[in-house]
């Protein structure tokens, strides 16, 4: 047996609650955030992302307690994400008991940032947070854009070259959102991550786009990716953890 | 009272560990330190590590944690974790050659790049997420945790132990990437992982409950 592919739920929270939007517009309730990763780890969860889509730096202190909060009940590793700017942020979610942070705008819009969070924390606990979206037209090879700001902000940054040059950078993995399939229930965009985890050394975590337990199988096998990231899926109950583990199981997959 | 001090030598997160050890402990007092006299009146001592070795060993060897080990390795249980654990041995390849504690003789090597599964799948590294660890030996610290149970790694160095020494350690854990590499060693009172126990969910927790009644006896 091998290294088993991970299953990652996804809690995009707001103001200490758990959403998920559609194409990051639609908002839903889906509960408290230690509930829902108290679950979810008890479930066979093999790691959990946090990841804080409130726009004012206002709650900050709401985050860190609910980091703690899971922190101190989930035995498993802990990703969180959203509004990770500076040094003294990465160390905060750190001491408050996270064991990675996502960088998303914070790199792009200062690529040294990474290098510098690397050096000072070590590569293991930097994952650098990519959203890509398809620029080339039809009939066009395929291309994608880094954008920012929820999808809305073009950047003219190449995604494949963007990634290789996170991991000169000292990205420790990459979590790999498609704009154009977030929210949208149709599956993982298979080429964007397939060609984005061939171009890189270390581990790529696909999301966005899940809608069913196929759509996982084929984010591994098709997409190559060594992750999969879900959020609604999961949070509405429309399948359990163990559900997508027997299903990728049954697809071949090694699962914990 | 179990005296348990988390060894901090500024490198990485230690609240995991920290918070893991609450979680399963009764009656235990926590200390996250380097201060020298609480480390010698502790019962037991873990000794975690992220980083790059380089600067691991620059404080080790600045606070002197290295010859607290060597004493403790005669007098208490030692739990080594991840970097910890590879700090143990005597030199690593990573930052160009670091020299390390030399608890026990051995070298740390990288997993080398451009490696690949049985599909012919390009393997990453680090080597990221939940992997099988082979008992190659009884020890009391494998009680109540099944053979070949899944633990979480993150690491992208491995430790090889010289085992045809006297004060070798033992294997007592196995695990493969693709081929096989050693993920646990044993040796008088110190029991070391290359894995992370207090990010291993139940398995882990069992392996930290196990290490809180150790005696430090085979």
């Amino acid at each position: 047996m091998s290294l088993a592919k991970r299953i990652i739920p996804c809690l995009d929270c707001e103001n200490g609650r758990v959403v998920k939007g559609v194409k990051f517009l639609d908002i839903r309730d889906a509960g408290d955030p230690v509930e829902v990763s108290k679950r979810y780890c008890d479930q066979g969860a093999d790691e959990i992302t946090f990841l804080d889509i409130t726009a004012s730096s206002d709650n900050r202190e709401t985050t860190i307690h609910t980091v703690e909060a899971i922190a101190s009940q989930v035995f498993i590793p802990l990703t969180v994400g959203g509004g990770i700017r500076k040094l003294e942020d990465i160390r905060m979610m750190l001491r408050a008991g996270a064991d990675k942070v996502a960088i998303n705008t914070s790199a792009v819009l200062n690529p040294e940032f990474v290098k510098e969070a690397a050096e000072k924390f070590g590569s293991q606990c930097i994952v650098v947070a990519i959203d890509a979206k398809q620029v080339s037209l039809p009939g066009e090879p395929l291309r994608w854009e880094i954008f920012t700001h929820g999808g809305r902000k073009a950047t003219g940054l190449d995604a494949v070259e963007w990634a290789k040059r996170m991991v000169s950078y000292g990205a420790g993995e990459i979590l790999l959102t498609s704009m154009d399939r977030d929210g949208t229930k149709n599956g993982f965009d298979l080429a964007l991550n397939r060609i984005i985890s061939e171009a890189v050394s270390i581990p790529v975590i696909a999301s966005g786009g899940v809608g069913n337990l196929q759509h996982l199988v084929d984010g591994i096998v098709e997409g190559k990716v060594d992750a999969v990231l879900a959020a609604s899926i999961f949070h509405f109950g429309e399948y359990s953890i163990p559900e997508a583990k027997e299903y990728m199981a049954s697809k071949g997959i090694v699962v914990r | 009272m179990n005296r348990i001090v988390v060894i901090d030598y500024g490198m990485g997160n230690l609240h995991s560990v920290g918070k893991a050890l609450e979680h399963v402990g009764e009656n235990i007092s926590l200390t996250i330190t380097a201060d020298a006299q609480k480390i010698r009146e502790a019962d037991r001592l873990i000794f975690p590590g992220v980083g790059a070795m380089r600067d691991c060993m620059a404080e080790i060897k600045r606070l002197e944690i290295d010859e607290l080990l060597k004493q403790a390795r005669e007098e208490k249980p030692v739990l080594g974790i991840c970097v910890g654990m590879q700090a143990m041995l005597s030199f690593s390849e990573e930052n160009n050659g670091v020299d390390c504690i030399d608890l026990f003789p051995g070298r740390v090597k990288r997993f080398q790049a451009n490696l690949s599964d049985e599909n012919g799948d390009r393997l990453k590294v680090p080597h990221m997420g939940w992997n099988e660890v082979t008992q190659t030996a009884a020890h009391p610290m494998w009680q109540g945790i099944a053979n070949n149970s899944r633990f979480y790694f993150v690491h992208s160095f491995y430790v090889v132990p010289d085992t045809s020494q006297e004060n070798s350690a033992k294997i007592v854990g196995e695990s493969s990437y693709p081929l096989p590499f050693c993920s646990a060693i044993a040796e008088q009172n110190i029991f070391a992982v290359q894995f992370h126990p207090e990010k291993s969910q139940n398995v882990g927790l069992q392996l930290l409950k196990n290490f809180l009644s150790w005696d430090g006896e085979l």
